[in-house]
């Protein structure tokens, strides 16, 4: 049997999304570290790394870096495949696909703070469809809903504004030097 | 950077359509908050004894309503679009120090003379209260 090494060709593009996934796994980790007032309501920093992505690379490589934090992030923490994992994909997913549709609109008037507020209340959504159909069936979670949709108008403006302030000065530059 | 530089800074980055995102936004909390959490006003008293209705009547008409139960008369009054339980012969008067009921879901029960009385119309508040 003769020894054999598999190599992977990765392009430009796959080191890249590799970085900035690494990057919103570090903020991530960071935001864990925040101690939350109610279980669910979350800065979500590591959108903020979605969001220049979305803007810079479109909305592929943006999906890569969200769904690879997702899953690695999970991994990190321990809860791959567990409730959370479920509750982090079905906002990953439903953010993503409210993204693609709000990146449509003209870049000129719609910046990356509405991107970011769009699809923080597309998280929400996605998460309480998820409890509702799959961990708390009962009505009464929609009376937390106005609690989850403040925070997400909340921390989706500020991760917008810190996206889109990081895109302003220094253009490509600010970005490459994060580690 | 000092403290005035820094959002004047983060709100250039605000284009015209974000402000349309942000107001749209606000509305929308402020209209689900609404919807989630002001039950919606009651329009219709039922009141019940021994577990079946006894009637319903609309909460824009004052008036009073006696209701026999196995202790004797509960009296039931309604005023302004609120109902109460004004007198009731329960040991213990819980129903009577509820006090008005406004809002829709809202109950009172006496329950040694098996009279309740249950506000309904636009949305339940609550699916159930006890005390």
């Amino acid at each position: 049997m003769t020894a054999s090494t598999i190599k992977l060709s990765t392009t430009t593009e796959d080191h890249h999304i590799a970085k900035m996934a690494a990057v919103a796994l570090g903020l991530t980790v960071l935001e864990n570290a925040i101690p939350s007032p109610l279980p669910g309501v979350k800065p979500g920093l590591a959108n903020i790394i979605t969001l220049i992505v979305l803007a810079r690379f479109g909305w592929r490589a943006a999906a890569w870096v969200s769904l690879l934090r997702v899953v690695a992030g999970s991994l990190l923490f321990g809860n791959f495949l567990a409730p959370g994992f479920f509750l982090s994909l079905s906002g990953a997913l439903c953010s993503l696909a409210v993204l693609a549709l709000a990146f449509q609109l003209p870049q000129r008037l719609f910046g990356p703070v509405t991107h970011s507020v769009l699809a923080s209340f597309a998280h929400i959504t996605g998460q309480m469809t998820v409890v509702y159909l799959w961990l708390i069936p009962h009505s009464g979670i929609a009376y937390l809903i106005p609690i989850f949709a403040i925070a997400a108008l909340v921390f989706g403006t500020v991760n917008g504004l810190v996206a889109a302030r990081f895109m302003d000065n220094g253009d490509k530059q600010v970005l490459e030097s994060k580690p | 950077m000092n403290s005035h530089e820094v959002p004047a800074s983060f709100l250039r980055n605000l284009r015209p359509g974000d402000w349309l995102t942000l107001l749209l936004g606000g509305l929308c909390i402020i209209l689900i908050s609404n919807k989630v959490w002001n039950g919606g006003i009651a329009d219709t008293a039922v009141i019940r004894s021994g577990g079946k209705v006894f009637s319903s009547v609309p909460l824009s008409r004052d008036q009073q309503i006696e209701v026999n139960g196995p202790l004797g008369t509960s009296i039931i009054t309604i005023e302004k679009g609120k109902a109460r339980i004004s007198s009731d012969p329960s040991p213990r008067q819980y129903c009577v120090r509820q006090g008005w009921l406004e809002q829709s879901g809202e109950i009172a029960i006496c329950l040694p003379n098996e009279v309740s009385v249950e506000l309904t119309g636009g949305q339940k508040k609550y699916d159930s209260l006890n005390y």
